[in-house]
């Protein structure tokens, strides 16, 4: 039986197109957001030591709070009590949370996924837990964000078998239970993600499906785990194709800012990925021309900023050389690479808008 | 480099301070720390806006003494521009404040051991200088061979001998143009004759002032009363005054009230570090609460001293029940962390040991006490220099700082 179908909380307007390409207008409860977007990665909606100020210094206009960590702590209750997680971090535009589910699999021990839920052991106490997907739903009311994601059965994509058509049947299961629990659709848009692996028949039906339930937007899912190049790209281009046009479309964990542009090419809108925060860590610094490794001895003698392009404030102050002697040595030369690897992203997103609204998009990153 | 003083209350007072960047701000002044040339946990592009007075830094020119930052500050033609500080006053002290580390035991007629990227080495004078002249800093530390106050009379008066060799030596090496921006080391801890010493021969060298050494090594602290008042006496009164070692607030007002100028503290990292935000009232006419009155004073533990008003431990309760406090760490305050964020959001971010929460409280602890050296200065301006210390040291037991680590769901 298929849910009622939601309500939206938001408006998606495409401003403009290049092929499949689209630069579009996303307009949430909370902010006004331009896409194609980047959004960066917050634990617990903060982003690896940024500032709020920051944050929007860099024009970051979503940002993504992992619902597990937040359950944890502060707690759903305490966010609920405070009047949610944007009041709670007192960030004025928009956020995005994850249904859970994935850090579950992915974090704790024995994660198991039944009809019912997901199952897990207590990280407090050890005891058994369920996560359902009415669970999900309601620590995300609770935490307030303005788009909310399903909890989906997600399997890696190197699995075969039986399993994957059982994950993707499963998903569209909880969608109609995460609709029912849904218990603020004005307020806050849930996004279904599509499921079925590789498979394109799979795919086919569980697009269909989630089209159906007539949702404010989606995401696919189920991508960057492993797969090779040649057939992330086809899964995008199928999910993109079955996807309602006047919809936002999310590839979920994508980070790479070449993967990001053809993405973009194939029709998706929005993007997030731990990536530029979690290399900044390591002392690699994403530039135009790639990935640059600060640790490497010739930076020393480096006198360069990080990338000639950037006008971030990073960029416009401190050279590789500097940077170098920083990052192995002091917790803030990693802060200035977090700071920059996310300026990278944030202009990314803004050069993607901007060319596809304007007719250039296929000249942008002709090196990248 | 001008200094003059605009008023005295005791043998405290106001200096303004003019540097030949053409910087100018008012004395006594807290310098901020950093590390090879950048602020802990602050980002650099905050400093400025942080608080009216956060314009003076100080830095380890031990940190600088190695390729490859020694050949890139050399290349970046000063500390400044490297860590993009132009606008601000740079003031080397070769003691590292954060690793707490003096030369002691050891030294030659060449050097002083010090603790350095590369491990504990001996620094020489050409190589001291070398780097100091590289860093072109606004202010600089003459080379110290500092000693705690235990050791024997002897070596004592060895380091008074080397540290006003190396002065000499020092300003043989400082570059011209650079002008009189040298600070001549006083040593002479544990005997007050060779304090005094120290003090005369430093009083006769063409300076721009003086750094007083051998301080916040457990010395008593009456005999540091002595040891700050000895070597002042010796000092020419037109003269900046540095000490290094002493950051506390206590240890502030006592170097203050001796006739000290400029103090680099690592006071609010301190509190930062053990999870603490700095409350201390800041104004004589504030009363104390009735609650505090009541509370029994705790012994000093040391630098982070005083006791949270709600003791919850998060850890182990369970959450909900009780007022959540969504009230900034100190109600009233103007710094950029109290006009955003709640106690309950930074409480979540130290349990979450994200490094949000120490940017957060630095730049609150930083704010808060540049502020008390503004009231330092406001008091010596009105001749209530004593009185305020007076005051402040007997409301210092109740309620100094909050710890933001543990609940304040009450």
């Amino acid at each position: 039986m298929l849910g009622i179908s939601p309500s939206m909380a938001l408006r998606f307007e495409v401003l403009a197109r290049h092929n499949r390409a689209r630069a579009s207008r996303l307009t949430l409860p909370h902010y006004e957001a331009l896409t194609p977007l980047f959004m960066p990665v917050g634990t617990q909606g903060t982003i690896k030591g940024l500032t709020n100020d920051q944050l929007e210094d860099l024009d970051c206009q979503i940002i993504l709070g992992n619902t597990y960590h937040l359950a944890l702590r502060p707690g759903a209750d305490l966010l609920d009590t405070i009047g949610g997680l944007h009041k709670f971090m007192n960030w004025p535009r928009a956020l995005l949370t994850d249904s859970g589910g994935f850090q579950m699999v992915s974090l704790l021990h024995l994660a198991d996924i039944t009809e019912e839920g997901v199952t897990f052991q207590s990280p407090v106490d050890g005891k058994p837990m369920l996560l359902t997907p009415e669970d999900s739903i309601q620590i995300q009311n609770k935490i307030g964000a303005d788009i909310i994601m399903a909890l989906d059965d997600v399997v890696k994509t190197t699995t075969t078998g039986p399993r994957v058509e059982e994950a993707m049947y499963r998903t569209l299961r909880w969608i109609d239970r995460c609709i029912a629990a849904h218990s603020r659709p004005h307020e806050q848009n849930l996004f279904g993600i599509v499921q079925g692996g590789l498979d394109p028949q799979l795919r086919d039906i569980c697009l269909e499906g989630l089209v159906a339930r007539n949702l404010p937007g989606y995401a696919i899912g189920g991508l960057a785990g492993g797969e090779g190049k040649d057939a992330f790209w086809r899964v995008v281009a199928q999910c993109t194709a079955g996807l309602p046009e006047d919809k936002p479309r999310y590839v979920m964990g994508i980070g790479f800012p070449l993967d990001i542009v053809v993405c973009t090419a194939l029709g998706a809108d929005m993007y997030d990925c731990v990536y530029p925060t979690r290399t900044a860590r390591f002392g690699s610094a994403l530039v135009s021309e790639g990935v640059l490794r600060l640790t490497h001895a010739a930076m020393a003698t480096d006198y360069r900023p990080l990338d000639s392009s950037c006008t971030c404030m990073v960029c416009k102050r401190y050279t590789r050389a500097y940077l170098h002697t920083l990052v192995t040595k002091e917790a803030m030369g990693s802060q200035l690479v977090s700071y920059h690897n996310i300026s990278h992203m944030m202009q990314l997103s803004r050069n993607l808008h901007s060319s596809i609204l304007e007719g250039r998009f296929p000249d942008i990153h002709g090196g990248s | 480099m001008e200094f003059t003083v605009r008023a005295c209350s005791g043998h405290g007072r106001v200096g303004s301070l003019r540097l030949a960047s053409g910087l100018e701000f008012e004395t006594p002044s807290l310098l901020m720390i950093t590390r090879r040339g950048l602020p802990v946990v602050i980002p650099p592009e905050m400093l400025m806006d942080l608080h009216p007075d956060s314009r003076a830094c100080q830095f380890t020119p031990m940190h600088f003494l190695e390729d490859p930052l020694a050949a890139v500050v050399a290349k970046a033609g000063g500390v400044h521009k490297l860590a993009s500080l132009t606008g601000f006053a740079m003031v080397a002290v070769a003691r590292d404040s954060l690793g707490n580390e003096i030369a002691g035991e050891e030294a030659s007629n060449l050097g002083a051991s010090f603790e350095t990227s590369s491990g504990r080495r001996i620094v020489g004078l050409e190589k001291y200088m070398e780097v100091v002249n590289a860093c072109k800093p606004d202010l600089w530390v003459s080379l110290p061979d500092e000693v705690p106050h235990w050791v024997p009379e002897k070596r004592n008066r060895e380091s008074v001998d080397h540290t006003s060799q190396w002065l000499d030596h020092c300003l043989s090496l400082q570059h011209a143009e650079h002008g009189n921006r040298c600070l001549g080391v006083v040593v002479g801890a544990g005997s007050l004759e060779e304090r005094a010493r120290s003090a005369e021969q430093a009083a006769t060298r063409n300076v721009a002032g003086f750094s007083l050494a051998g301080f916040g090594l457990g010395e008593d602290v009456a005999q540091r009363g002595f040891h700050l008042e000895v070597a002042i006496a010796k000092l020419p009164n037109d003269k900046l005054r540095h000490v290094c070692g002493l950051g506390s607030p206590e240890e502030v007002l006592q170097a203050v009230g001796a006739g000290i100028d400029l103090l680099d503290s690592t006071y609010p990292y301190m509190l930062t570090k053990e999870c603490l935000a700095m409350t201390f009232p800041l104004k004589m006419e504030v009363p104390l609460r009735n609650a505090d009155r009541d509370m029994q004073p705790t012994p000093d533990h040391g630098v982070a001293s005083g006791f949270s008003l709600a003791k919850v431990n998060l850890r182990s309760a369970t959450y909900g029940g009780g007022r959540i406090d969504e009230t900034p760490l100190v109600t009233g305050c103007k710094c950029y962390t109290c006009k955003r964020h709640t106690k309950v959001y930074i409480n979540q971010l130290l349990n979450s040991n994200e490094t949000l929460a120490q940017t957060l409280l630095e730049i609150h602890n930083t704010y808060h006490y540049l502020e008390f050296f503004k009231a330092i200065r406001e008091s010596i301006k009105a001749d209530k220099f004593h009185e305020f210390r007076t005051w402040f040291t007997s409301q210092r037991v109740f309620g100094m700082t909050y710890d933001v680590s543990e609940s304040f769901v009450a």
